[in-house]
């Protein structure tokens, strides 16, 4: 019994994490309608500035922190000017290329300004086992785990909050269904890109420091964007609540099918579990649990 | 309906009287690389009036109003707005400057509902920063409660209420028209461009636009610049009309003289023209 409720709670923990990335990718996507294929290099690339700026400089944490929000406000910015001004109004799937390329340019510029090594990123964030949940419960629980649930707990209702009531959310939203009608009402395309880039951004960097604190920060880190995906597919695009429930179906998922399916089929069932339940999920329900009914009116 | 009336406001933001120039385009010319979608036309919008724009399809009306809404920018020819010449409009300044407009084929934010759409409306006259507003309380609170009480007026006076909380993808054409105006009115604009506001609509839903068209522009004083193919509506709405054909300006003047017009007749009747 213990074991089973160790492998939920691990599971979930893990599925918070990959919530946090998949929210960046719901961000972009719910303001501006892009498949931003650069989310994962985003993450990577965040907690590699992070990491970079207090290792060269040796500035405490927190002002690292914010610098590092800065250059990812930078980078927002740079993505604006240089890339999607000059795509208004393309399809979809042009700016959907577009992200690939960028995922590779921050990937190689990371890799110029930080070097390639595995960083350690030690923030004094708790770690270990909680002694709390081990000596009550017989339940292993990271420390780590459970604060990176907090924080993801914060973050969304942050952002249902920034998207469904103030001014900007509207305005982020309008931009995602109409450009033309959004310009119509006086609502400056370039800025709402900005902010919206910004804010994912953020959240990239909170995700990628998560991760990063918990296995280092290297290049492979880009490939949790993968999980993402899957994610995605469970929860819908363009679902916030989604993005975190359709983390956690997927956390607890692959964790219960490794244990209790995997002997039958010989096991390494994590790795591709996540992708099989995707799948069957598009065949059902096309728009994810929680995202938007594609309603056509012919 | 008549407390969302403040003729003060609506009307008279720029403190410009009626009959006065509004908006002049002088000698503008667009092109697409060989295509020319404009040429060289002049006409202006007076202040108060109601001004159609008609001619038959590809004749370069949408376009007009793309040039004065800041969607395109003219090659050649200047926009006075308000006595104030210029090159080209950006839609963001046309917008803040109190140029409303709404589409051919609907542009509502369709994922929205009806109230959302038309909160984006008064976007530009919201001012609460990013704290207050994220936090949802305070001066950002009070200033949506604000706008939200104004967006309720113009609910109230196009007869929308019913709609007021269904997703705007839901909704009828007839009805997303009108909301379509309804965000158009909640910027509060001080000139009104409408594209085909009646296209695709039934008689009784003409007959309903048609009045709530006459009805801002009595009531509010709002300054209303149209396109529109039934020459029923555009003869019984219209105090002066501008006719284009193939990016030109064949006529301009009261709807009766325009109707009588050699030109304007040929153009519709589709007489062999050399251009």
């Amino acid at each position: 019994m213990e074991f089973l409720i160790e492998t939920i709670l691990s599971g979930l923990m893990a599925g918070v994490m990959y919530s946090l990335v998949a929210l960046g990718f719901v961000l972009i996507f719910k303001a501006s309608g892009i498949f931003n294929f650069a989310q994962g290099v985003m993450c990577l690339f965040a907690a590699l500035t992070f990491a970079g700026i207090m290792e060269k400089t040796g500035l405490p944490w927190p002002i690292a922190f914010v610098m590092t929000i800065g250059v990812m406000v930078f980078v927002a910015w740079a993505v604006e000017r240089f890339v999607l001004r000059h795509l208004v109004n393309q399809e979809p799937i042009i700016l959907f290329m577009v992200t690939i390329g960028l995922a590779y340019v921050l990937e190689g510029v990371g890799d110029i300004l930080w070097g390639s090594d595995v960083k350690v990123l030690d923030i004094g964030l708790p770690s270990g086992a909680s002694d709390y949940m081990l000596d009550n419960f017989n339940i292993y629980v990271e420390k780590l785990e459970v604060f990176a649930a907090l924080i993801a707990a914060v973050l969304v209702g942050f952002l249902a909050i920034f998207f469904q009531k103030t001014r900007i959310g509207r305005a982020l939203r309008a931009v995602a269904d109409d450009h033309q009608a959004a310009l119509s009402v006086g609502i400056s395309l370039q800025t709402i890109w900005v902010i919206v880039w910004s804010v994912a951004g953020f959240v990239a960097l909170v995700a990628g420091t998560l991760w990063g604190a918990k296995s280092g920060v290297q290049f492979s880190l880009s490939l949790i964007a993968l999980k993402a995906l899957p994610v995605l597919i469970l929860g819908g695009f363009t679902s916030i609540p989604g993005a975190i429930v359709g983390g956690l179906i997927i956390g607890v998922g692959e964790k219960l099918a490794e244990i209790y399916v995997g002997p039958i089929v010989g096991g390494a069932i994590e790795n591709w579990f996540a992708y099989m339940l995707a799948l069957a999920f598009l065949l059902v329900r096309p728009q994810g649990l929680f995202g938007e009914r594609i309603i056509e009116r012919v | 309906m008549s407390a969302f009336v403040d003729p003060a406001r609506m009307a008279g933001h720029s403190g410009m009287e009626k009959g006065e120039v509004l908006l002049r385009v002088d000698n503008v010319s667009l092109a697409f690389g060989g295509v020319k979608a404009i040429t060289n036309i002049s006409f202006d919008i007076v202040k108060g009036e109601v001004r159609a724009i008609i001619g038959p399809n590809g004749a370069g009306k949408t376009s007009m109003l793309n040039v004065i809404n800041g969607f395109y920018h003219p090659q050649e020819g200047t926009i006075t707005w308000r006595g104030k010449v210029r090159r080209k409009m950006k839609p963001y300044e046309a917008a803040s400057n109190g140029i409303a407009r709404t589409f051919q084929n609907v542009a509502l934010f369709k994922g929205m509902t009806t109230l959302d759409n038309i909160m984006t409306g008064r976007g530009l006259k919201m001012k609460s920063n990013f704290i207050w507003q994220c936090l949802h309380w305070g001066p950002a609170l009070k200033e949506e409660i604000e706008h939200r009480r104004k967006v309720e007026e113009i609910i109230d006076f196009l007869e929308i209420q019913a709609i007021r909380k269904t997703p705007v993808g839901r909704l009828p054409y007839g009805l997303q028209k009108r909301v379509e105006l309804a965000r158009a009115l909640a910027m509060e604009p001080e000139l009104l461009l409408l594209d085909e506001p009646m296209a695709g609509m039934n008689l009784e839903e003409k007959e309903d636009m048609s009045r709530f068209i006459l009805d801002v522009n009595q009531q509010f004083g709002t300054t209303i610049a149209l396109i529109e193919h039934d020459m029923g509506v555009v003869m019984d709405l219209s105090d002066r009309v501008v006719v284009l054909d193939y990016g030109r300006k064949i006529a301009d003047g009261p709807p009766d003289e325009v109707q009588a017009s050699q030109d304007v007749i040929d153009a519709y009747l589709g007489v062999p023209h050399e251009h």
